[in-house]
């Protein structure tokens, strides 16, 4: 695939490498009911989202720690942002909505999204979506299963 | 273009050999730093490959007919080649397989799996690759060996004083790397093999970074069993070698089983060829093996001595370049290295930089390169990594260091 000009700017917007450089939530929740480690064993990045849940099941707050690239940290950093006070369902809407965003060709991204749409450059560069992904990844784990500790990864499940 | 002066090689006009170099990648004219995961291939190796599926082509070792025996005959003549680059004694030393990790994975089954016994130790060290260190986890768990590490020094080099308290009676097998994939570190093979050797310890050398970079004779180096794969030293993916001690080899029960490695089959029960045909089950890689010996004409054309010196021209070039490079930092030793450069900045993480890179046309590779417990020696989730090969030139190494100085000035 031949990447126009300019490419490399989409992705690399301000604000992903302002979140990448300084992530937003990131730090402990000491009172976390649930903490998904996320792992990318292709490129060794790590995200640990604690997440506590409001009576309804919402997100109450979420938090992360870890260390990865910058599309990684930035997307962990944003979707912390955008998360943060949202109701079940609003998160499961918004993790559908941001795949698309970074795998489809759709440039009329949700207006929704806030600030995620500047993840949108992702959707050129196919070998960097896990990247992108992780964070969510992690976070539709802590909905699974809402309380206690758990491990996904954005390869296949592990033989061990 | 530069010429070095001190070699009889053109290094310029070698690189027509490559058709692949002609591409361009994102607008840009491809530099391929990306040797020491796989290597380019010469038009000599594709022709030779192409030659024999036109006119060649058939099973080896069953038919009876012309091209069954033309097919035999370059095969059998290029395990001889091998056995003739490596210094090995006889062409039944060399057992063809998929690559480096088939070769490691064989010995630690095959005779790993007839010759250790619970409590043995199994030595190996911390800069191996993955495929140099699962198999033998593999293994320990299965019979309940040990494992355990010559350490590495912040300089990428092993711990060579600490080698007589862990090259003990216990170990009986030492497995250990000719040139590290990712720091670029030479071991000093021959002296580990004659310590191993005092203890009565086996030795398996990998040799997937060195094998097609420099001389290299296995009676030399004094090993008990070597590995290396056809794709990094200009030959097509999917062969590889094992070369092992005759008595040795032959006192290897079979590993897989299937036609080629039979002399009679019951119902109920089979004997067994000799090595090396005693390993290698089924329709073998007729057309990589041939390429591996055209790769091995090619590589001798130019002569592994010559090409050594230019990796390491290439390297001390690149290192000079690199070290004006604000905030990058280079794992592995200074000098004495092969031309594999492993390095992080901080302006941008080896995944991202990779994706930069990447756009200029320039082929790294970002990531654990197969080496995360080293990785986690050197407190680092991944590095970039720059390597060099025959066809690899100054200019090039000047554009990459082009493009680190933009990264850092984009990812600032």
């Amino acid at each position: 695939m031949n990447l126009e000009f300019g490419d490399l700017e989409e992705l690399y917007q301000d604000v992903i490498l302002d979140h990448s450089r300084r992530p937003r939530n990131f730090g402990e929740l000491s009172d976390a009911a649930v903490r998904v480690h996320g792992d990318n064993p292709a490129c060794g990045d790590e995200i640990h989202l604690a997440v506590k849940f409001d009576g309804d099941g919402g997100l109450e707050d979420i938090k992360f720690t870890g260390h990865g690239c910058a599309i990684s940290q930035a997307s962990a950093s944003l979707m912390t942002m955008k998360l943060k006070g949202k109701s079940r369902g609003e998160v499961e809407e918004m993790l559908n909505a941001f795949h698309d965003l970074v795998t489809s060709g759709n440039n009329d991204a949700p207006k929704k999204l806030g600030d995620l749409r500047a993840m949108r450059g992702v959707r050129k560069f196919p070998q960097r979506v896990k990247c992108a992904m992780l964070p969510w990844r992690a976070v539709e784990q802590a909905l699974r299963q809402t309380e206690g500790e758990a491990t996904v990864s954005t390869e296949e499940p592990e033989f061990a | 273009m530069h010429k070095v002066a001190t070699s009889r090689v053109d290094w310029s006009a070698l690189r027509e050999d490559f058709p692949i170099l002609r591409e361009r990648v994102n607008g840009h004219p491809l530099i391929y730093f990306d040797s020491a995961a796989s290597s380019q291939k010469p038009r000599a190796v594709l022709d030779v490959v192409r030659n024999y599926y036109e006119h060649d082509n058939a099973n080896v070792h069953r038919g009876l007919h012309a091209l069954s025996a033309r097919a035999t005959e370059h095969y059998e003549k290029s395990r001889q080649r091998v056995a003739d680059f490596i210094g090995a004694a006889s062409a039944d030393q060399i057992v063809f397989t998929r690559g480096t990790t088939e070769s490691i994975n064989l010995v630690a089954q095959a005779w790993g799996g007839k010759f250790l016994r619970a409590g043995d130790v199994i030595l190996l060290t911390e800069m191996e690759h993955h495929s140099n260190l699962v198999p033998w986890q593999l293994l320990a768990e299965r019979i309940g060996a040990r494992l355990r590490f010559v350490p590495v020094r912040d300089d990428g080099t092993l711990e060579l004083e600490k080698l007589s308290s862990l090259l003990t009676a216990e170990v009986k097998i030492f497995a250990f790397t000719h040139v590290s994939n990712s720091l670029g570190t030479i071991n000093p093979v021959t002296e580990l093999c004659q310590k191993a050797r005092a203890v009565g310890a086996m030795t398996v050398v990998d040799a997937a970074q060195s094998i097609g970079h420099m001389p290299l004779n296995v009676q030399e180096l004094g090993c008990d069993f070597l590995a290396f794969s056809g794709h990094k030293m200009c030959a097509p993916t999917g062969i590889g070698v094992l070369y092992g001690g005759l008595d040795i080899l032959d006192s290897v029960p079979p590993w897989h089983g299937g036609g080629e490695m039979i002399t009679s089959v019951t119902l109920e029960k089979s004997t067994f060829k000799k090595p090396p045909h005693r390993f290698e089950a089924g329709t073998p890689n007729i057309a990589g093996a041939i390429g591996l010996a055209a790769a091995i004409d090619y590589l001798e054309g130019i002569g592994r001595a010559e090409i050594f010196k230019h990796d390491v021209d290439l390297a001390s070039y690149a290192l000079k370049g690199m070290a004006d490079v604000a905030g990058l930092h280079v794992l592995g030793p200074s000098r004495d290295r092969g031309g594999v450069i492993s390095f992080v900045m901080g302006a941008a993480h080896p995944h991202d930089l990779t994706t930069f890179a990447d756009q200029y046309g320039l082929a790294l590779r970002g990531g654990h390169h197969c080496n995360q417990p080293l990785m986690r020696r050197f407190g680092v989730p991944g590095t970039s990594r720059a390597s060099f090969y025959l066809y690899s030139t100054r200019e090039e190494i000047d554009r990459m260091v082009d493009i680190l100085e933009k990264a850092v000035r984009f990812f600032k």
